[in-house]
């Protein structure tokens, strides 16, 4: 239980005014823009709009600027401003293979249409730490090579063609959504992506890591990761068509996963699917292994008790915001809580102490 | 209107709504007299995607996107749905849906449209060349006879 206690206000705004001066920092070192943090901390950015489930550049950078950098405190922001934000409707499904690709692997098939495209990425590097950067060095431009459309169809239709892979269901029934109903088991798998896809990326890297390491094991390889910029279409009803909204960029992972199969089906692979805003390759690889996971019964198999199995356990825990929601609560005033909790214990001691004498005169 | 084809008024508000809003004030600075019908106002889109690529829909999370409808003094009537918070974004794009109505749809695709089309066109192939460069070529080692 909380009480209102007085008496803090003069203290809170000091505090609050001494927060706003470090974060400042040296006033003798150039201030921070929003937009150099939009630019430069790209990658920062890009995971506070997937974890703050919002995407906007802008208010990431700044979420992360007032944040002073800590990145759970800056989806909090956004989650904040995102609850103050009617609603104009749902977008027409984003249609990823009609993606502007700038990175597109595939760890299956060496020659797949379209070819390999490495884009901007950290991967070959040599974890070295690079000191020119320090020294206000030109930044290279990038290369360029005389470019035809891409056409990379999803790699896995490949596999779908030839009925290797577990086939999907489409369809156009509205999706669960947390964010309008509270979470609650059992959930169908369109309400857990919503739910992974806005998860803390190191929890869910952690729970695709133990997946990997043995704890619910399932044989993933990445079938296709692709990284690009989607048009996202909404109907627009006074116009009675849609249109154009706008263009965010996504990451996409599809995994190739060890077989079903039954008396009438012939063994197919099955599929892990990630999906997150901006470029976040380690997030959507770790959503995939976790989404396939948690399929285990719809695919009929075993529950080995693994940790990334358990749906109630990965869902209720993985929102960062709940999170330290609840964890950081606990430093706040519980001055009264904690006053019948000191009665108590003085209480039983009291009852020990005069057992003791008791058995001492017997 | 009766030139305006769906498939054109979808392709430039598509256009508008991706603008950035400064290049958008910059091509039109001056905006003609109109009425609000809706004052623009910012808002979500819940953006979905489909599980597998191809399946079921599902909720990805949020967008931001600022709306607004006006009309001009001719009683013209312009909508805008544009990516962002931006509220004179939102207006100059419902202005010009609304001048791609009139008699100026001419000047309007000449002036606007079509270097905003000219520029989105420029940066997707800087962003296409960038990404050819970092095509693997792989080398095949030829074992045996052909």
């Amino acid at each position: 239980m909380y009480v209102a206690t007085k008496g803090g206000e003069r203290a809170i705004d000091a505090a609050h005014q001494w927060l706003a001066d470090e974060r400042r920092g040296d006033r003798s070192v150039p201030e921070l823009s929003v937009a150099q943090i939009r630019e430069q901390m790209a990658l920062a950015v890009n995971r506070v709009m997937a974890e703050g489930s919002l995407y906007d550049p802008d208010l990431a950078a700044l979420a992360i600027k007032q944040a002073r950098g800590d990145l759970i405190e800056a989806v909090f922001l956004i989650r904040a401003y995102r609850t103050t934000l009617p609603r104009f409707g749902a977008s027409v499904p984003v249609e990823t293979d009609r993606m502007d690709i700038i990175r597109r692997i595939s760890a299956t098939f060496k020659d797949a249409p379209g070819g390999q495209i490495l884009g901007p990425t950290f991967d070959y590097t040599h974890r070295l730490l690079d000191f020119k950067l320090m020294a206000d060095g030109e930044a290279p431009e990038a290369l360029r090579k005389e470019a035809d459309a891409v056409v990379a169809p999803h790699i896995l239709q490949l596999l779908d063609q030839d009925g290797l892979m577990e086939p999907l269901t489409d369809g156009d029934e509205t999706p669960p959504d947390l964010t309008r109903e509270p979470l609650e088991m059992p959930a169908d798998r369109p309400l857990r992506l919503q739910a992974l896809a806005r998860g803390d990326e190191g929890f869910v890297l952690s729970m695709a890591y133990s997946t990997q390491r043995g704890y619910g094991r399932t044989h993933a390889f990445v079938g296709e990761l692709r990284i690009g910029t989607c048009a996202v279409e909404m109907e627009i009803p006074e116009l009675g068509f849609a249109v154009e909204i706008g263009e965010i960029e996504l990451t996409e992972c599809e995994t190739v996963n060890q077989f079903t199969g039954s008396k009438s089906e012939p063994p197919q692979f099955t599929r892990g699917y990630g999906l997150v805003m901006g470029q976040s390759e380690r997030k959507s690889i770790s959503m995939s292994l976790v989404d396939r996971a948690l399929r285990w019964e719809e695919l009929g198999e075993d529950n080995v008790g693994a940790p990334a199995q358990d749906a109630e356990f990965v869902l209720y825990h993985c929102d960062n915001i709940q999170a330290t929601g609840f964890l950081e609560h606990i430093k706040l005033p519980h001055y009264v809580d904690f006053q019948s909790e000191l009665e108590l214990i003085r209480k039983l001691r009291r009852e020990a102490a005069d057992a003791q004498v008791k058995e001492a005169a017997e | 209107m009766s030139t305006l084809t769906t498939d054109t008024r979808k392709s430039y508000m598509g256009l508008l709504a991706r603008a950035r809003p400064e290049r958008l004030e910059q091509l039109l600075p001056d905006l003609p007299a109109h009425d609000w019908l809706r004052r623009p106002e910012i808002g979500t889109t819940m953006v979905r995607g489909r599980i597998g690529a191809t399946g079921a829909p599902f909720n990805l999370g949020e967008m931001t996107v600022t709306r607004c409808a006006l009309k001009l003094s001719d009683g013209t009537v312009g909508h805008a749905y544009v990516q962002g918070r931006d509220q004179g974004h939102a207006t100059r794009a419902a202005i010009v849906d609304a001048l791609m109505q009139t008699e100026g749809v001419e000047q309007v695709d000449a002036t606007i449209l079509a270097p905003l089309r000219a520029e989105e066109a420029e940066k997707r192939t800087s962003r296409a060349e960038k990404a050819a460069a970092t095509k693997v070529e792989f080398f095949t080692m030829v074992r045996g006879e052909d």
